[in-house]
């Protein structure tokens, strides 16, 4: 039998009942069309989640103050909030751990910020002049915080977009003008570029100010409360997280590593996290869609089971006239398949129109990838053979005698 | 030609047996017009579907057109079918939804005959079998019985094939339709060389033919020639 006889068998048998092939193909188009949207949700948070993670910097490896707990005390102060990190500690780390391309200590805390009138509260940063390098933070006007800056105390600010806008107005120049912080001026020097994105702390909204400056002036005293360390490439990560490690350890008098005062942070631990995090979400909501094809399987199935039964006398013609099995159960696998196929590529469709309106209306970020969508095109044709296989083979070994007497 | 030896056909149904057929020997050659009659439950639809290649006796030897036809498979008998043998029945067994020139050319798409051929081989068999023309594009649901079984009937002619069965062909049809229908299996005999097997159960319909072989309980009761032949003359289609 040649291909083009049996498009025209396939069509001209799937026409006779619309109304039954098209709902048959809705359950295809619905299991389908879930399994690319939902697919696109979970990875649209994967790259979303990775993404943000990889704008704090690139092999980035931070060291936070941890809960130090004291002899007898019951009671741990919060992560991060203990001060355990000294300066000392960050210039410790620059000259002993030799892979470290570059080494950002911080201290950071929300002050008041006025400017002429204006006020606001933000985030102000102490640091040096290696943490544009470190946290991928880049120059928009003027100049960071220079290594001169820190040495001599200087009352110098770098504003980040958001900050200047919100002190300034949208998109104002404010290089040389003075901000107020903790009833201490600060002539500014610098603007960040936009990095974007809200979530956990904008990098946009913020103050850098020179560490020295910051621990004279506002803090009062010399603890920092990140230091951020930046490898040399991925490969070094590990390496680094121990040596800092150790180091701390040592300085901090504790032999006992589960007790640290500090912890120290990989980045590459933190993307694998949130991608095991969103691999699950992602194999969770397809699982759920994945449902609704089985279902829509069963459909055909059900739909090629009871055309078997009421083309009996016809399959009993066609065999009688010489139709070999195999021209039989071809015909029939082929029907069954046209309809998962047309459900494929129609389901595609809906699937990409529901995403659109995912990140349209609920402001979700989702991804379509070629590769969800060749593996729903793989999967609506496999179900096509797979649930039209019995009833083809039920056709095709029908006896042409009983077939032919069917009533 | 067909040479049948010496066939039984026995159903086996747990420990009971029942023979169909037992001991059925002739031989049809090409161009013979024979009748095959008997009352239901004589075996004479068993020795149709043997003849027909759409089952296989039990033992003896059916050769057809020297081709040992007795133990093949069922793909083997499916290309037997297609090649030397043309069903009409007595329900038509017409696709309904298809036209009159798809249905002829049902066949040949089987064959993998290409376009342009099966046209043509369709259109032949149509005019054989005497079906006016501008019923060739109707659906065959919209056609009388008389015409469907014309269309039944080219269908059967369309791959040339070594003998015609007709099973009953007159069975749904009125007395008048059915006088027409076996005029046409007449002329194709006479005009075309066709074989014809008819196969009945009324002596009226198979006194149409050349030659009878009157079957009872299985066994052949008499082969004959048909000395009062009834000869249908179709002036008008």
């Amino acid at each position: 039998m040649k291909f083009s006889d049996l498009l025209q068998e396939t069509y001209s048998s799937l026409t006779v009942n619309k109304a039954r092939s098209s709902l048959t193909i809705l359950g295809i188009v619905i299991g389908i069309g879930s399994v690319i949207a939902m697919v696109s949700i979970g990875q649209g948070a994967q790259g979303s989640i990775e993404a943000r993670i990889q704008s704090i910097g690139s092999n980035l490896i931070q060291v936070t103050p941890g809960a130090q707990r004291g002899v007898g005390v019951q009671v741990s102060a919060g992560r991060g909030s203990a001060q355990t990190l000294t300066q000392v500690d960050a210039d410790a780390i620059i000259k002993e751990v030799t892979l470290a391309k570059a080494v950002a200590p911080e201290i950071s805390k929300r002050y008041q910020v006025t400017a002429k009138g204006t006020n606001t509260n933000t985030q102000v940063i102490g640091t040096v002049s290696a943490y544009p390098e470190v946290r991928s933070v880049e120059i928009d006007q003027g100049s960071f915080i220079t290594d001169d800056n820190v040495r001599s105390l200087a009352r110098v600010a770098v504003l980040g977009p958001t900050t200047r806008d919100d002190l300034f107005g949208q998109g104002s120049d404010a290089i040389g003008q003075t901000v107020r912080i903790n009833k201490v001026d600060f002539r500014i020097v610098g603007v960040t570029k936009a990095k974007g994105g809200t979530g956990f702390g904008s990098q946009d909204d913020m103050i850098f100010v020179p560490l020295s400056t910051a621990q004279r002036f506002l803090a009062g005293d010399t603890y920092v409360t990140t230091i951020s360390i930046q490898a040399q490439d991925q490969s070094s990560m590990t390496e680094i997280q121990q040596q800092v490690t150790d180091l701390l350890l040592q300085r901090h008098n504790i032999s006992d590593s589960s007790a640290a005062d500090f912890s120290v942070l990989n980045q590459a631990d933190l993307v694998a996290t949130a991608s095991s995090v969103t691999d699950t979400l992602t194999i969770l909501l397809g699982a759920i869609a994945g449902i609704s094809l089985v279902v829509g399987g069963i459909g055909i199935m059900n739909m090629m089971l009871t055309t078997v039964t009421e083309r009996t006398r016809e399959i009993g013609l066609r065999k009688a006239i010489g139709a070999r099995r195999s021209d039989i159960s071809t015909q029939f696998l082929v029907e069954s398949v046209t309809l998962t196929f047309i459900g494929g590529v129609i389901g595609i469709i809906f699937g990409w129109l529901a995403a659109l309106a995912v990140t349209q209306f609920a402001g979700i970020t989702t991804s379509i990838s070629l590769m969800s969508v060749s593996l729903a095109v793989g999967v609506s044709a496999a179900i096509g053979i797979v649930f039209g296989y019995y009833p083809a083979r039920r056709a095709a070994g029908l006896n042409p005698i009983d077939a032919l007497r069917y009533e | 030609m067909i040479e049948c030896e010496n066939i039984f056909k026995i159903y086996k149904n747990g420990d009971e047996e029942t023979t169909v057929l037992k001991e059925i020997s002739f031989t049809i050659k090409d161009g013979e017009f024979v009748a095959i009659m008997g009352p239901s439950g004589s075996g004479k639809s068993t020795l149709m579907h043997i003849i027909g290649a759409l089952d296989t006796p039990s033992s003896g030897k059916y050769e057809l057109d020297n081709h040992d036809v007795s133990k093949l498979s069922d793909d083997e008998l499916a290309d037997i079918r297609r090649s030397k043998i043309g069903f009409v029945f007595q329900s038509f067994n017409l696709l309904s939804r298809s036209t009159v020139l798809r249905n002829v050319m049902l066949p040949l798409v089987y064959s993998g005959v290409s376009k342009i051929k099966r046209d043509e081989q369709a259109k032949s068999a149509l005019m054989a079998a005497g079906l006016p023309e501008d019923r060739w594009n109707h659906l065959s649901n919209q056609l009388s019985g008389g015409q469907m079984q014309r269309v039944a009937i080219a269908r059967a002619l369309v791959n040339n094939p070594s003998i015609i069965l007709a099973d009953e062909p007159t069975g749904n049809l009125d007395s008048k339709t059915g006088e027409i229908v076996l005029g046409t299996f007449q002329e194709l005999n006479h005009k075309h060389n066709h074989t014809i097997v008819l196969i009945t159960h009324e002596p009226y319909v198979a006194e149409h033919a050349d030659r009878i072989i009157h079957i009872q309980d299985g066994s052949i009761l008499e082969d004959k020639k048909n000395s009062k032949k009834r000869v249908v003359h179709n002036h008008d289609n």
